[in-house]
């Protein structure tokens, strides 16, 4: 029986015609294995025991962060570094308590560099100290002979020339971590890489290229002569849209209150300025933060490594209403005559909602209403809209979501519907809460960039991308990458609607809760807010008495000129003590509006000498 | 429930099963020289690769249980099973050395390139036992072959791994050639394929092209495979006739070795080992290779045989491709040697084809 059912002759011959192949092939590769192993192998085994060519990386030096006008924002500047490779050393751990010594290091300082010579390759370089000062690369020069394996090494380190000025936008560096070796191949233990905001966000542009060098050394380790060399490649430099002087005022306008400031330029979505704070020195972080200061970051009552300008989600109170107010023009809800009565409060179902004016504003139109905020009137507008057409509108103004702006992490804020609603909680949505949301209370919350995207839609009923980098050049100045500016969407809005909101916020500014925005030579636009962290018994509570962190947020948005807009502002004033947003934070507005149209008159005199 | 017929326990492929174990108990020892340092007598390696093993001969014994012209039914359905694992990679993949080839599955990862090889040569086995043999092959029926071949290289070319994609290619002609490619082809196919090199040229990455270049001139890339060929080259030589011992390679110095214990692990073996180990080791693999080649003419039907020859001829390539390259012969292109590298997928692929080999050696006698 067996035979019968067998392969095809021919398909036998190919398989015998295939073995003696193989047969070939695995005696070609033993012959080559002859040669290497008995013809040359006292040759190589030679090579093998005189083997000490090094590999050694020559870190690429990290790109720069220019502003608008060329000022360098980020730098890399040399620095000294001590290294050890363990395997020269004669004796590990007296050399490396030697060594604490002359660097002034603690015990645990020498302990943790030994540590990190255990389970590694005793021939790899291991990172003592970085940045060591003067006096201690002169100790290593002169004690050389008593630290075999020891060597200094040249590194670019990174150098933030404004200190924690723009801290959060430029954020800061660090030593790689083992879980980032581990997703990125480009990164070697004690590489340098982007740990927060642009320095992070732009980590492949900013790293440049390492090079590398074929080091012949002595039996002490000692290096005897570079082999062979391949030149690191620099990172490219990142051009940002801020202006560093408006930068600095917004720094000082804000001064010691926690809180953010986000200038952009609504023409084209430009960052101009972008303040959080408090904040912190990114120098720190270069050459690694020590542990007794990253405690104070991380534990501070304030929280200065917070990006408040993208991170922080804050009520936006009754800066909210530009987007009722826009919602209702356009859906027909109210016209421009429509009047609505305001006693001081609404009743609805078993619950009094209070507007902050206690006796009422009496009769209002929309004008009137965003002019001196009236609760009453938006509450109504809240009603009549329901919550799906108002988180509509947020969104349309880009609130919900976040902005796409690349400079790390970035928050998305709160825009609740029925839907979200439903998600979240499992529970349908209630109508009360729509007159919450209604004057941008309740779940409602957005970022200071957001509120700033909001003010930049309103002045031209167009929103762009926030664009913080223009342009990515390389070290010869040629351009890597334009950034070109973005249009995110038309607002769905008739212009007569939008003139109609533009124009009481212009008065909001000239006769309403906005005045201490005034400009004596632009018309300014604006709206305030002051959006209550916590209610107790639904009455507002002076805010001398209440804790620092229980104190209401002020808000201010604006945009100016009004005819003509060439920057949009949000301010945002974290727990005020002095008053809501038309007393503490239209203030700072007016210095960050003031100082941008100065700088605007110097740098183009002519152009704008009229003004 | 699996039958196992009694008559099947009576033929069992016992010289392919105990060549596999030997080489793969050759790689568990390399494997712990290539990973261990001074102060850990057992590398964690080890003992995954062990674990793996385990996993390995459980794949086998399934791979033996199912006829495999039953099995032959789904030769389709594994294959497109394996390219959407492959069409994954790159949307859920994780990468590693700068290319995505891993498949993330809960507590270990998967690499369908390496079970691709395997699926390639089902489905082409399927696809062509039935035109096999015949004296003029229709260059038709290449069509769909080309087309089965070319998918999942394209796919692997991508993330990128060159080597698997060669190695992949090299045992689907070997199978297509004992299918009775006219050997006319195979010289017109040298002939177009020659010129289209320098495009090809282009299409890889940069790093695939330096260790290209760095073979024909090691001075262009002192930094990269360049001194990494070198260094493999004179760990191997410096074995010389019997090698410095085991566990005394001067592994300090072959720790730059990027892949010491996978795609390099020939050049740690051999330097402990010297030639008599490494000709020690050829003979092993060419045993098993001439197995496979006998198991593959021996077959009881064309499938059998295409299926025998395709894994055979997988197997054969990877392995001869890897010491060459160690040794200095090809370039660098990144495979893993067979049975011996550490690597779980690769692991449990070998011991799948091996299992189907010994399937079609043993039904040779049932009907």
């Amino acid at each position: 029986m067996f035979g019968t059912h067998e392969s095809s002759p021919l398909v036998r011959r190919r398989i015998a015609l295939c073995s003696a192949f193989a047969v070939a092939g695995v005696l070609l590769v033993a012959l080559r294995l002859w040669d290497l192993q008995v013809m040359r192998g006292e040759e190589m085994a030679g090579l093998s025991e005189n083997n000490r060519v090094r590999l050694r990386r020559v870190p690429a030096t990290r790109g720069r962060v220019l502003d608008r006008n060329g000022k360098v924002l980020i730098d890399s500047q040399a620095s000294f570094d001590a290294v050890l490779v363990p395997e020269d050393a004669r004796d590990l751990p007296s050399t490396v308590e030697l060594l604490a010594q002359f660097l002034h290091q603690s015990a645990g300082d020498t302990q943790a560099i030994l540590d990190r010579t255990a389970g590694r390759p005793p021939f790899q370089e291991v990172l003592v100290k970085r940045n060591l000062d003067f006096d201690e690369v002169a100790a290593l020069e002169t004690h050389q002979l008593e630290l075999p394996g020891v060597s200094l090494r040249i590194t670019p380190s990174r150098s933030y020339p404004y200190g924690p000025k723009l801290a959060h936008v430029l954020g800061y560096v660090g030593e790689v971590t083992q879980d980032e070796l581990d997703r990125d191949r480009h990164y070697r233990s004690g590489d340098v890489i982007g740990k927060a905001g642009l320095e992070k966000a732009w980590e492949p542009y900013l790293r440049g290229v390492h090079g590398g060098q074929q080091v012949e050394v002595d039996a002490l380790g000692r290096e005897l002569r570079v082999l062979d060399e391949e030149e690191a490649l620099p990172g490219d430099t990142l051009v940002l849209s801020i202006d560093f002087d408006l930068q600095e005022a917004a720094e000082a306008a804000l001064g010691d209150e926690a809180g953010a400031i986000v200038a952009l330029d609504p023409r084209n979505g430009d960052v101009l300025a972008m303040v959080s704070r408090p904040a912190f020195d990114p120098n720190e972080f270069t050459g690694g933060i020590k542990p007794e200061l990253w405690r104070e970051l991380t534990q501070h009552e304030r929280h200065p490594l917070n990006a408040r300008a993208t991170q922080g989600q804050y009520p936006p109170g009754s800066t909210f209403k530009i987007i009722m107010a826009t919602a209702a023009l356009q859906e027909g809800i109210v016209n421009p005559f429509t009047r609505i009565h305001c006693s001081g409060h609404l009743p609805f179902g078993n619950h009094d909602f209070r507007c902050w004016k206690k006796g009422g504003h009496g009769s209002m139109n929309v004008h009137d209403a965003l002019v001196n905020s009236c609760d009453v009137f938006f509450y109504n507008m809240g009603q009549r809209l329901g919550i799906d057409t108002i988180a509509r509108y947020a969104r349309a103004f880009g609130l919900g979501a976040p902005t796409g702006i690349e400079v790390g992490a970035e928050r998305s804020g709160v825009i609740p519907d029925s839907a979200w609603k439903k998600r979240v909680f499992k529970q349908p949505w209630f109508a009360g809460e729509t007159l919450s949301a209604a004057i941008g209370q309740g779940y409602v919350t957005a970022t200071p960039l957001q509120m700033a995207e909001a003010a930049a839609t309103i002045a031209t009923g167009r929103r762009f991308k926030p664009r913080l980098v223009q342009r990515i050049e390389a070290i010869d100045g040629s351009l890597v990458k334009a950034i070109n500016p973005e249009t995110v969407m038309t607002l769905p809005v008739r212009q007569t609607a939008l003139k109609q909101v533009q124009d009481a916020l212009v008065d909001v500014v000239a006769r309403g809760t906005g005045k201490k925005a005034a400009l004596p030579n632009v018309t300014v636009a604006g709206k305030t807010g002051t959006s209550q962290v916590v209610t107790l018994g639904k009455e507002r509570i002076p805010a001398a008495k209440l804790k620092w962190n229980q104190r209401d947020h002020a808000w201010f948005v604006a945009y100016a000129p009004a005819d003509d807009p060439a920057i949009a502002v949000a301010t945002l004033v974290e727990h005020a003590s002095g008053g809501g947003g038309g007393a503490v934070a239209a203030p700072i507005a007016r210095q960050v509006l003031q100082t941008f149209f100065r700088l605007r008159e110097e740098r183009e005199p002519k152009r704008y000498a009229q003004n | 429930m699996l039958r196992i017929d009694r008559r099947l326990i009576a033929h069992i492929e016992w010289p392919l099963l105990v060549l596999a174990l030997m080489v793969s108990a050759v790689g568990l020892i390399t494997i712990l020289s290539a990973t261990h340092h001074s102060a850990r007598l057992l590398s964690p390696y080890v003992l995954r690769q062990a674990s793996f093993m385990g996993l390995a001969l459980i794949v086998m014994v399934v791979a033996i249980s199912v006829d495999y012209r039953s099995l032959n039914r789904y030769a389709y359905a594994l294959y497109a099973a394996v390219v959407g694992g492959l069409l994954l990679v790159p949307f859920i993949g994780v990468s590693g050395g700068g290319a995505r080839r891993w498949l993330n599955l809960g507590p270990f990862g998967l690499q369908p390139s390496e079970f691709m090889k395997i699926a390639l040569i089902v489905a082409l086995a399927h696809q062509l036992h039935r035109v096999a043999g015949e004296r003029r092959m229709p260059l038709r029926s290449l069509i769909i072959p080309v087309m089965l071949i070319s998918l999942p290289a394209g796919l692997i070319l991508k993330q990128p791994d060159l080597g698997s994609a060669i190695a992949l290619a090299m045992g689907a002609l070997t199978l297509l050639i004992i299918a009775g490619l006219p050997m006319r082809l195979l010289v017109i196919g040298a002939l177009v394929v020659g010129p289209l090199l320098p495009y090809a040229w282009h299409h890889l990455k940069p790093y695939q092209q330096r260790r290209l270049t760095s073979f024909v001139d090691p001075e262009a890339d002192p930094l990269g495979s360049g001194y990494h060929v070198l260094q493999s080259q004179i760990a191997i030589g410096s074995g010389q006739l019997y090698g410095k011992g085991y566990l005394r390679g001067t592994q300090n110095k072959l720790n730059f070795l990027p892949e010491q214990h996978t795609d390099f692990i020939f050049s740690v073996y051999a330097e402990e080992w010297g030639f008599a180990g490494a000709a020690a080791l050829l003979l092993l693999y060419l045993a098993l290779v001439l197995r496979g080649a006998y198991i593959a003419s021996r077959a009881r039907d064309n499938l059998g045989a295409l299926l025998a020859a395709g894994l055979t001829g997988t197997i054969f390539w990877q392995m001869v491709i890897n010491i060459s390259m160690t040794s200095g012969v090809v370039p660098v292109v990144g495979i893993t040697l067979p049975f011996l590298s550490y690597g779980g997928s690769s692991m449990l692929a070998l011991f799948a084809a091996i299992g189907l080999l010994m399937n079609v050696s043993m039904r040779r006698y049932t009907f």
